[in-house]
């Protein structure tokens, strides 16, 4: 039971991430999520000094606030700072994740709110937090309904503003001139972002989030030149991630994350390896040495 | 030298916009008459592109205004098309030729509503004006140069406008899909049609456009092809010295930012 309820926590967390991830990657984004997924701890840390709770909405909207500002700050370097993105990317996030460290082994020195937990975080620990209502009746884990909400919430998403944001990753420009806001968009693609990393990476560290931001999204944009079958087949290669990653750590005995973020990077080797379109060594054998 | 027209569909009055203080359109009137082929020539770095993008309310102008039909863009969207440049989408992109084509549907659609079976009718029907119907399920990425201009003409054709603006349309095509091009052009501004292209080649300006923009920062000449396709303007565009104007705006920026390129 609780090897299922790992991997299905797992799941819908590669399934989150990666459908946004997909966006991200065409996007030319894909370090935003390495950006946020740090850059909203002082916000966290923020939300629980002044409310004095661990309480996961409240956590949520505040990284969900904290998420946009960051890029908000990125998007402000970038475009008046004169500075290129990777550069804005890279002076935010450190900045606002040092003052989120600062502030944690400042004030929240005693609590149960420590780096090891934000950054590796222990998806093994899913099946012990459950949900117990008032007379008692176990609902399962708590990390899961978060999480399940959060993924229905990127579908719809997604599903309302396909159009918008097919259209303003592909060609901003044109996306503007029969007014389809691409700043609107882009902070609403952020804040699902934010939201997100932050439910995501209670459960699975930060680690594991940026793995399965990229990683499957990655894999999947390799092996097809359809945008809505790389959505299919991210969510196909998460699940996958998860329930291998799960077994591999079994085996060796190890962190559940770790084993599931080197699922990702092997599946993406793979795809680089043998994918039918992309792939080095296909390439080799239907065209021989000569051309690249 | 410049005309003055009645009714134009377009009407650009002291039209100025800078990039960081330096000055890249200086004081644009213009206008154009309904029906025109009209082509917006000049040397590199004239300000063409940035004359379209700020039609089309892509770059902040700094001061002036642009009426299209005698209203504001946002009044008229759904009647204006526009062609960006071919290189500043990416061509790997994971999209068929006909999403990128319905694309030109989705100003007429709104929020939330997915295009209908009339609106893929249009689609195809562009792609068929274009020569493209058999690649309709091509990936982008396989396409030529000249392949992926069509498919960008037939997304402005799909979005069903009285006036279009193309930025560079014939840069970097074949020489059949220039004909294509401008037969295509030619057709819609008979059925009365506005078109405005940026070109630069000037050997072909003359038999394509009936209507010409001369520009350098400043607008040199504006009217019908015949009364300002002259040496005189085209010295005066073309000319060897940059323009007293932008030496000095080039001065004041080496000056404030030593080490940085300009754009």
């Amino acid at each position: 039971m609780n090897a299922f309820l790992i991997i299905l926590t797992g799941s819908l967390v590669a399934i989150t991430c990666g459908l946004l991830g997909c966006f991200l990657i065409l996007r030319k984004m894909a370090m935003i999520g390495d950006a946020i997924s740090h850059s909203v701890l002082p916000g966290i840390v923020i939300a629980y000094l002044v409310a004095g709770s661990r309480d996961s909405t409240l956590m949520l909207i505040a990284a969900a606030i904290t998420g946009v500002f960051t890029t908000f700050i990125i998007e402000f370097l970038n475009k008046h700072g004169r500075l290129q993105s990777d550069a804005s990317i890279g002076v935010t996030f450190t900045w606002l994740f040092a003052i989120g460290v600062i502030l944690i082994s400042a004030y929240a020195g005693q609590v149960d709110l420590d780096q090891d937990c934000v950054l590796y975080g222990e998806i093994a620990y899913v099946p012990l937090d459950s949900w117990i209502t008032g007379s008692g009746i176990n609902l399962g884990p708590r990390a899961l309904y978060i999480i399940g909400f959060v993924l229905l919430l990127v579908i719809f998403f997604i599903v309302i503003g396909y159009k918008e944001l097919f259209l303003t990753t592909f060609d901003p420009a044109f996306a503007s001139a029969i007014g389809i806001s691409v700043t609107l968009w882009h902070y609403l693609l952020m804040t699902m972002v934010s939201i997100t990393t932050v439910a995501s990476f209670e459960l699975v560290g930060a680690i594991l989030v940026i793995a399965f931001l990229i990683a499957p999204a990655a894999t999947a944009y390799l092996l097809t030149d359809k945008f809505k079958t790389m959505l299919f087949l991210t969510v196909i290669i998460g699940v996958i991630t998860s329930f291998s990653g799960y077994y591999l750590a079994e085996w060796i005995n190890g962190s559940i994350s770790g084993a599931m973020s080197v699922i990702s990077g092997l599946l993406f080797a793979l795809a680089f390896l043998f994918s039918p379109k992309e792939g080095i060594v296909v390439k080799r054998v239907k065209y021989g040495f000569k051309t690249n | 030298m410049s005309a003055e027209i009645e009714n134009p569909v377009l009407e650009i009055h002291d039209l100025t916009v800078t990039y960081s203080k330096k000055p890249v359109l200086w004081d644009v009137d213009m206008t154009i008459p309904k029906g025109s082929l009209a082509g917006i020539i000049g040397p590199n770095g004239a300000g063409k592109s940035t004359l379209i993008k700020s039609i089309m309310g892509l770059v902040p102008i700094a001061s002036g205004y642009i009426k299209i039909f005698d209203k504001d863009l946002k009044e008229v969207r759904k009647n204006v098309s526009y062609v960006p440049q071919r290189g500043s989408v990416d061509w790997d992109f994971p999209a068929s030729v006909v999403d990128v084509v319905m694309m030109g549907r989705y100003g007429h659609l709104g929020f939330f509503n997915y295009p209908k079976k009339a609106d893929k009718e249009v689609a195809l029907d562009a792609l068929r004006k274009v020569g493209m119907d058999a690649y309709k399920n091509r990936q982008i990425s396989e396409l030529s140069g000249g392949q992926q201009q069509r498919v960008f003409l037939a997304r402005a054709i799909a979005q069903q406008a009285d006036i279009y603006f193309m930025d560079e349309p014939f840069a970097g095509v074949d020489a059949a899909t220039e004909r294509a091009i401008i037969s295509l052009l030619k057709e819609l501004a008979d059925k009365g049609k506005t078109i405005v292209v940026v070109h630069h080649d000037l050997q072909t300006a003359p038999n394509y456009f009936d209507w010409m923009v001369l520009l350098n920062t400043r607008l040199v000449a504006h009217g019908p092809t015949q009364e300002v396709f002259n040496d005189e303007n085209l010295k005066e565009t073309y000319g060897g010295k940059l323009t007293l104007l932008s030496e000095i705006s080039k001065l004041l920026e080496n000056k404030r930012f030593p080490a940085r390129e300009a754009k």
